[in-house]
């Protein structure tokens, strides 16, 4: 059995999220680009170069992307065959306090949703969903969430009636609702099937595939083309503020569901998409 | 596109109402900065007729929650959030004489009646853009309710600040005018 410290878990996920932080994808810089050749609108085009600019900024000074460092998303892949030495969960957290505290990241989390919404002053607790895999490594795949797409995303539990049409219209209504908000143009993560909170897991893990990466199944890849063209053809543009550019890609996730049920999550991302991945 | 360079507060009220949705400009002067914490503490001082610990009177407000500031410079990474957060807030203020609101994204209708009753401005700052706008901040401070972190009042002095007038004091609105003429009907 592979023994792997708990403190060597903590160094990967503060060196990840300090680098989701500074660090554009090489994907979606190429997407931006690509967007600014193609963007009509004049608005549109100087909001994308001042997006472009920032990311190349953000890196040269080592500083955050954007000021809403997120919310600590983590999706975690344990190899049965491993042995952690020391607490899991507790050194996620802690890769994630050192990366806030001493990374020059926002601090956005509330101790209570309701009651008490006190800071945590370290940006913990993160959100960790742990998968247990065979096979002696750990997958660390981390995504810093921010709010104001988060706030924009969506589930619905469709008929299955409704079909390919109804996803469409799901995703089309939550896109155009969401506006300018989420900071366009957006990465769409959906997650079709499962249950409730399987659809949503798996928008969340869309939004952190490559954009230039299709859905290996066919006829899902052709419906991300097709929300692709359908989503830019809204209108809302960069910034929200008119133009032919509203999403640089629509990513689906999918998974088996039951007779009864169509569950459809949207997950949105800013231009963005931040999110690092490293295996130990 | 031509930029307009505006110093604010506007020392003159027509100048920010000669100003159109669409014009792009580069703020230069003071502003304050407010989230969701910080407004519902000024409308609750406000109902209790306290006096706010910041006269809002010709002033502008930036809707931010800047990220810390690394050693030697004034300010993190600090671009717009989502405005209509505050929207409930924000007639509020703007009857105080609050005449510049910079952000991201829609307003309601409330907000923007109140706008045209009180010649104020919607700015739109790109969201995303917190390490590039950083640079135009050449001054952070404290002002008041420190306690909220980063979503304590502060005050920037700005240079040169890119935004976009999203809706003017007329209620021209960007968001609603122009991104029909990018429709594309299949």
């Amino acid at each position: 059995m592979r023994e792997i410290q708990a403190s060597t878990i903590t160094e990967t996920v503060k060196d990840l999220f300090l680098s989701a932080n500074y660090y554009i994808g090489s994907d979606i810089c190429n997407g931006l680009k690509c967007a600014l050749e193609k963007e009509t609108s004049l608005i549109g085009q100087s909001v994308l170069e001042q997006i472009i600019e920032n990311n190349v900024i953000a890196a040269d000074d080592k500083v955050p992307i954007c000021q809403d460092t997120g919310m600590a998303v983590i999706f975690v892949e344990v190899g049965q065959d491993v042995h952690i030495v020391g607490n899991f969960e507790d050194a996620m957290n802690e890769g994630v306090r050192q990366a806030y505290l001493e990374g020059y990241m926002r601090k956005s989390v509330v101790e209570d949703p309701l009651f008490n919404r006190v800071n945590t002053k370290d940006n913990t607790p993160a959100i960790i969903h742990t998968k247990i895999i065979p096979g002696d490594k750990i997958s660390i795949l981390v995504m810093p969430k921010g709010f104001g797409s988060e706030n924009m995303s969506a589930v619905r539990m469709l008929k299955p009636s409704q079909g390919v049409e109804g996803v469409m219209d799901f995703v089309l209504e939550t896109v155009k609702i969401a506006g300018p908000n989420p900071c366009p143009p957006i990465v769409v993560g959906i997650g079709i099937g499962g249950t409730l909170e399987k659809a949503c897991l798996l928008a969340k893990k869309a939004t952190a595939r490559n954009i230039d990466i299709h859905n290996t199944a066919p006829e899902y890849a052709e419906l991300e083309s097709k929300l692709l063209t359908k989503i830019n053809k809204l209108g809302i543009g960069p910034g929200g503020m008119g133009g032919n550019t509203t999403a640089l890609a629509v990513n689906i996730e999918c998974y088996p569901t039951h007779i009864a049920g169509l569950p459809v999550a949207v997950n949105i991302c800013c231009h963005a998409a931040r999110h690092a991945s490293a295996v130990l | 596109m031509q930029e307009i360079k505006l110093s604010i507060p506007a020392e003159d009220e027509n100048t920010l109402r000669s100003l159109r949705a669409g014009d792009k400009v580069l703020l230069s002067g003071v502003v304050y900065t407010a989230r969701d914490a910080a407004h519902k503490r000024l409308i609750n001082a406000l109902d209790r007729r306290d006096e706010l610990p910041v006269n809002l009177k010709n002033q502008f407000i930036y809707y931010v929650g800047p990220a810390p500031a690394k050693p030697g410079r004034e300010c993190g990474s600090a671009g717009p959030t989502t405005s209509g957060r505050v929207d409930d807030y924000t007639p509020k203020l703007l009857d105080l004489g609050l005449k510049g609101m910079i952000g991201k994204g829609f307003r309601n209708k409330a907000v923007v009646e109140s706008m045209k009753k009180n010649g104020a401005v919607y700015f739109a700052a790109v969201g995303g853009a917190a390490a590039l706008i950083a640079r135009s901040i050449k001054k952070a401070e404290v002002v008041c309710y420190d306690d909220l972190g980063t979503e304590a009042i502060h005050k920037f002095t700005i240079e040169n600040f890119p935004a976009i007038v999203a809706i003017d004091s007329m209620g021209n609105n960007l968001y609603e005018s122009e991104p029909p003429k990018y429709v594309v009907n299949d």
